[in-house]
């Protein structure tokens, strides 16, 4: 039961905030919050804190990384330098502590059949503060990621609305990390979104559009995992991708 | 965004709606010393390099203003210096008496704007972000608001793609949508940059009269970059001619002249009149570039 709950949370907030990630071109920062936020777990590990405390801890502090060196620099250049830095970081305090591997491989690959009581109400309370967080400022995060220039003549303060949604991004990441993995939240935050943009009209058409897929994605992945015993993560990356790929193909149909 | 709708815009200045159907250059006469926009000896530096180097010109409500110059002569930085997005080393810059407009006062229309094809925006969602694009919250959005956006696309002539994507619509749609979204929060003021330059001779030619059409009918303040005077020589009432952070102000026959751009240019000028057009050459060695504003042909992009 609290996986078939787990995994609809983790749709749901991964369909809505995607479709953001893909508007603003935010693929990379998606990608690399996820992966950078599994060095904090394996820290956390090393020292004997849950490994959930370590990712949250890492994603936020990686998320605003991000933010402020990448205003100084090329931005995708000091994302991709810190996504190294610190996956190595994270494989270095692994080879430290061997015991406790198991917990960190499940948080690189996740492990939707294991979910405690505790884990379903954080990641339930971070998913609902992401996804408030996100419809509250709608309006300036799609003025801001179509239009800045425009936008920010408007009165739109661009720099405030980049640092909320990276924020936004690493709430979902620790949410959603202990269920899905780090591999596949990339892969839901950007394939059934992207898909939805191709065949929505309206901001709200693709994110309803999104969800659904999303959440169709994920079921099936469950159900599969349960049905084969093999990784969830195999089937998520599997169907979102096929998403995607069908919906490019009915738009270029439509199209013609 | 302003409450009232744009027909009722000039009433609270008694003396605008009594003027309003006097022609252009009368009314910039008749608001002389009332100016909208005031541009005081600004000199900007970007990276070590001046590249205004002391620009003065101020904007009459209703006025057009061509701001004519080549690539890299100025014209984005004249243009985010009025904005306020880039800060003037000396000089000062007021829009109704402040510094920095107040959201809605300016409606700026930036150069070269990408947008995805797979964009899920309507057009008319990409103009309703132009009137409440700045407000957090989940906010519903009234009949009377959906009314301001088909004002807006109408008196551009947008409203019959209102409803299709806006990453699909052609290159001279799109620049309407935009000339929408900037117009839609009923500005005193709006800016464009580069608005014709990807456009084709008619599409541009439509812009222009468009522009003109609205700041007759609204009383809005326009000043439009462009690196080619010719589409807009008849709807200008002044021109600033920009050439290596200087300018030139004044009216168009009085800028355009080959004493005043060879003063600007430091260098032999000849600007030739042909079938209401003007040309503007480099004089000694006759290296003409019939529609550039850059007599010696610098290396353009577009080139």
């Amino acid at each position: 039961m609290n996986t078939w709950y787990a995994s609809t949370v983790v749709a749901l907030s991964a369909g809505i905030i995607g479709v953001f990630v893909v508007l603003r071109g935010d693929s990379f920062l998606a990608h690399a919050i996820p992966h950078g936020s599994f060095a904090g777990a394996a820290v956390a590990v090393t020292i004997g804190l849950s490994p959930v405390t370590g990712m949250g801890i890492a994603a936020l502090l990686s998320a605003l990384a991000m933010h402020f060196l990448g205003k100084k620099g090329r931005r995708d250049v000091v994302i991709a330098l810190l996504l190294v830095f610190l996956l190595a970081g994270g494989a270095f305090m692994l080879s430290l502590s061997g015991d406790y591997s198991n917990e960190v491989y499940a948080l690189l690959f996740g492990q939707v059949l294991a979910v405690t009581d505790s884990d379903l109400l954080t990641m339930s309370i971070l998913a609902i503060v992401a996804v408030t967080l996100v419809l509250c400022m709608i309006r300036p995060l799609l003025a801001s990621s179509i239009m800045p220039e425009q936008a920010s003549v408007q009165g739109v303060n661009n720099n405030l609305v980049a640092l909320l949604f990276t924020i936004v991004i690493a709430c979902v990441t620790t949410a959603s990390v202990p269920i899905v993995g780090a591999m596949l939240l990339f892969s839901l935050l950007v394939a059934p979104p992207a898909a939805a943009c191709a065949l929505a009209r309206n901001p709200i058409h693709a994110i309803t559009l999104s969800s659904i897929f999303a959440l169709c994605c994920m079921w099936l992945s469950v159900a599969l995992s349960v049905l084969t015993d093999l990784p969830i993560g195999f089937f998520v990356a599997t169907s979102s991708a096929c998403v995607y790929a069908v919906a490019k193909v009915i738009a270029h149909i439509w199209k013609h | 965004m302003m409450p009232q709708s744009m027909s009722l815009k000039n009433q609270d200045e008694g003396s605008v709606s009594t003027k309003a159907t006097a022609t252009s250059h009368e009314r910039s006469v008749a608001f002389n010393g009332r100016s909208l926009l005031d541009v005081h000896g600004i000199h900007v530096e970007i990276g070590g390099t001046e590249i205004l180097k002391g620009i003065d010109l101020s904007v009459a409500p209703g006025e057009f203003l061509g701001l004519i110059g080549s690539n890299g002569a100025g014209k984005t930085t004249l243009l985010r210096t009025i904005l306020g997005d880039i800060e003037p080393s000396s000089g000062t810059v007021s829009i109704m008496g402040r510094k920095r407009a107040k959201a809605g006062m300016v409606g700026y229309v930036p150069q070269k704007i990408q947008l995805d094809p797979d964009l899920p925006i309507r057009a008319k969602d990409l103009v309703a972000l132009g009137l409440d694009g700045q407000r957090f919250g989940i906010g519903i959005r009234s009949s009377h608001f959906w009314d301001q956006v088909e004002h807006a696309m109408r008196a551009v002539g947008a409203w019959e793609f209102a409803d299709r994507p806006v990453g699909r619509l052609s290159g001279g749609q799109q620049q309407r949508v935009l000339i929408a979204a900037a117009l839609v929060a009923n500005p005193k003021l709006m800016l464009l940059d580069e608005p014709l330059a990807n456009l084709d001779p008619a599409n541009a030619d439509d812009i222009v009269s468009l522009l003109n059409s609205i700041r007759t009918r609204e009383g809005i303040s326009i000043i439009l970059s462009a690196h080619d005077i010719n589409p807009l020589i008849d709807s200008l009432d002044k021109v600033v001619y920009l050439a290596s952070g200087n300018a030139v102000v004044g009216k168009t026959d009085e800028v355009i002249t080959t004493e005043v751009l060879s003063k600007l240019y430091c260098h032999p000028i000849e600007v030739l009149h042909a079938g209401g057009r003007v040309m503007v050459m480099a004089g000694d060695n006759a290296h003409a570039h019939a529609h550039d504003a850059d007599p010696f042909g610098a290396k353009k992009a577009e080139d």
